[in-house]
């Protein structure tokens, strides 16, 4: 994305990208995301060992004697894989918002 | 299966050496700046990378420790896989993008970015040398028994022979040995565990439910083999172990480490999501290395070779594969331990080199040349350090220092990481705290928890009531290193929004990407 910083001496003004509106909408979408998916695949995961530890809930038997807990720990396999692309296409169209940015900074006259 | 070794053991053990070596000799033409050196001049691809990343991580603690702990305990062994795997996401959701974004060398660099001090660089190297140190002994202790028990020599040459070996690749190889040993150790680990899986998997006629109905009445345990409850029953103890887990790969310096070796933060984002899907398959596999070693080899035999269970899956392979499997199984152990050391020895490496002896006793008025001397010098030291230290802890039982390791990234790198990226009014007196009470409660819980104090002699270190039951203290250190930099922060007026507006877009476009690194 610094690709358009091709003049080592340019000074950046962060505080004028820090004020842009764009960048802000950016930062709250991002971090809203982020931290929402956070909780989500925390609670899914720390649940397991509460279930198995106060519950019996997941040692009953699902499919033939595979029990619960596996089925819910496959869950949660599938879950990182999924999240992971979640992630990596949410982070592409954050990658287009920020080139936006910077290119909206550099043409918005930022002091240089 | 250790009366001496086969020809096909030592064929296996002198290729997998020779190759390595091969790649050091590569390596050590293209490794003349520090750049070059900590991070392999952050020209890995994505795909490189995310297999470097799985071949950090899938230590032989990984390997021969989840296999044996699955055989052993069935589903509570599985914990750890879970664990280890939901931990990517923590990785790559909160960490890996800003870490790129902001980072040069080290995680002292990242947060030094925002605080320009000394204090908070010290610190950080502290916390980083700290878990070096503890997991690099674990690795080495296990090293050292397992090519005892595998090539028939002593213990004290046995950790010699990897000191050496993990010395020569970062000496003279640097990053880019370093990681090309993972890259290749990680398709190796890959093949071995697949070959066995699809082996133990051809046993119970390719029929999963079939394999698990066996497996309920193959063990004494009978059909509680297959649920929670055969290893771990304290639940606050279950749950702070995948605390640690699940936090502490985010603060794990030879991870971090490995997102300055790409170019930017979408070449980090791309590796993470190679490493997740290579080391998840990975992790899947687990299950059938453990319940075919229960299974085909049974736990009596497994205990016989080793205690902890660390011999089931090399002992799976020659139950189904015979003499050849066995010894590509063995070989691929070692490099495996070969590889993570290595990358352990350049994490340790750069904080005492880099931030301590660079940034903080030269205040950065350094050469180019200097930097990689000091680089040099600081891997042969970090690598004494940990071999003595590992012929010492020879009798001692140290497998517990791979999660008090996990605990002390969670407690006192997590927050100081998500503190620094996320919080704009936190500061450099609340950085010190949230490491200082972090590295300081974990070490302290550790060290009167049961891992250390048991009333039986010879179980723990010392004889003696712990004061905590806890066997991982995550659960308390955790929010304590969290605690620790909120109070920190709030004591000390300094407060620069500027500086957070800076990091914030850094951070956020990877803007300055390029004055920042190379």
């Amino acid at each position: 994305m610094a690709n358009n910083q091709t003049n080592k001496a340019v000074v950046i003004d962060y505080d004028a990208i820090a004020h842009q509106e764009s960048f802000k909408s950016l930062v709250r979408k991002k971090n809203s995301f982020l931290w929402s998916i956070t909780v989500i695949f925390l609670a899914a995961y720390m649940l397991l060992p509460i279930l198995t530890s106060y519950t019996t809930i997941l040692h009953q038997k699902a499919f033939g004697e595979i029990t619960w807990v596996w089925v819910y720990s496959a869950g949660l396999f599938i879950m990182t894989w999924s999240l992971c692309h979640l992630y990596v296409a949410k982070a592409n169209n954050f990658d287009k918002e920020a080139k936006a940015i910077i290119e909206e900074y550099e043409n918005g006259g930022g002091r240089r | 299966m250790t009366n001496g070794m086969s020809f096909t053991a030592i064929f296996f053990f002198v290729a997998i050496v020779g190759l390595t070596l091969v790649i050091t000799w590569w390596a050590s033409k293209r490794t003349s700046s520090a750049s070059d050196f900590y991070t392999a001049g952050g020209g890995l691809t994505g795909w490189q990378n995310g297999l470097a990343i799985a071949g950090d991580y899938l230590s032989a603690a990984s390997f021969l420790g989840i296999a044996g702990a699955v055989a052993l305990f069935g589903f509570d062994g599985f914990f750890f896989s879970i664990g280890y795997l939901v931990a990517y996401l923590v990785v790559l959701y909160i960490v890996a993008e800003p870490l790129r974004n902001l980072g040069k060398f080290t995680l002292a660099d990242m947060i030094t970015a925002r605080f320009d001090s000394s204090k908070v660089r010290g610190t950080a190297a502290l916390s980083t040398i700290t878990i070096v140190l503890f997991y690099m002994i674990a690795q080495l202790v296990g090293a050292g028994a397992l090519i005892q028990l595998l090539l028939g020599i002593d213990y004290w040459i046995a950790v010699l022979i990897v000191g050496v070996m993990m010395t020569t690749y970062v000496l003279f190889g640097g990053m880019t040995a370093t990681s090309w040993v993972q890259i290749i150790k990680a398709c190796l680990l890959m093949l071995g565990t697949v070959i066995i899986s699809f082996l133990v998997l051809k046993e119970f006629g390719f029929s999963i439910t079939s394999m698990f109905k066996e497996m309920g009445t193959a063990t004494d345990s009978g059909a509680a083999y297959l649920n929670p409850g055969l290893k771990y029953t304290n639940g606050i103890d279950t749950i702070s172990m995948l605390i640690a887990l699940v936090l502490g790969t985010a603060g794990l310096p030879h991870i971090l480490m490995r997102f300055f070796t790409v170019k930017d933060a979408k070449t980090a984002r791309s590796s993470v999501i190679w490493a997740t899907w290579i080391v998840g398959i990975f992790y899947i596999l687990t299950i059938f290395l453990g319940f075919g070693a229960a299974y085909f080899v049974g736990k009596e035999d497994i205990i016989a070779a080793n205690a902890a269970g660390n011999m089931a899956a090399p002992l799976l392979a020659e139950a189904l594969g015979g003499d050849i499997l066995f010894s590509f199984v063995c070989a691929v152990a070692f490099a495996t331990i070969l590889a993570v050391v290595a990358g352990l020895v350049l994490s340790g490496a750069s904080a005492l080199s880099h931030d301590i002896y660079g940034q903080i006793i030269k205040k950065g008025k350094i050469t180019e040349k200097e930097q990689v001397l000091a680089a040099r010098i600081g891997s042969i030291t970090i690598a004494i350090i940990s071999i003595l230290l590992a012929l010492g802890a020879q009798t001692l039982n140290v497998a517990f220092l791979v999660s008090l390791a996990f605990c002390i990234a969670g407690s006192a790198n997590l927050p100081v990481i998500i503190y620094t990226i996320y919080w704009k009014r936190f500061n450099t007196a609340g950085a010190v705290t949230a490491m200082l009470t972090g590295l300081i409660s974990a070490l302290v819980l550790v060290a009167v928890s049961p891992n250390i104090w048991n009333p039986v002699e010879g179980k723990a270190i010392f004889v003696g009531e712990p004061l905590i039951m806890l066997t991982n203290p995550a659960i308390i250190s955790v929010p304590l290193g969290f605690l620790g930099g909120f109070i920190g922060t709030l004591l000390s007026k300094e407060s620069d929004a500027k500086k957070y507006r800076e990091v914030e877009v850094k951070a956020n476009t990877g803007i300055s990407v390029q004055d920042v690194s190379h």
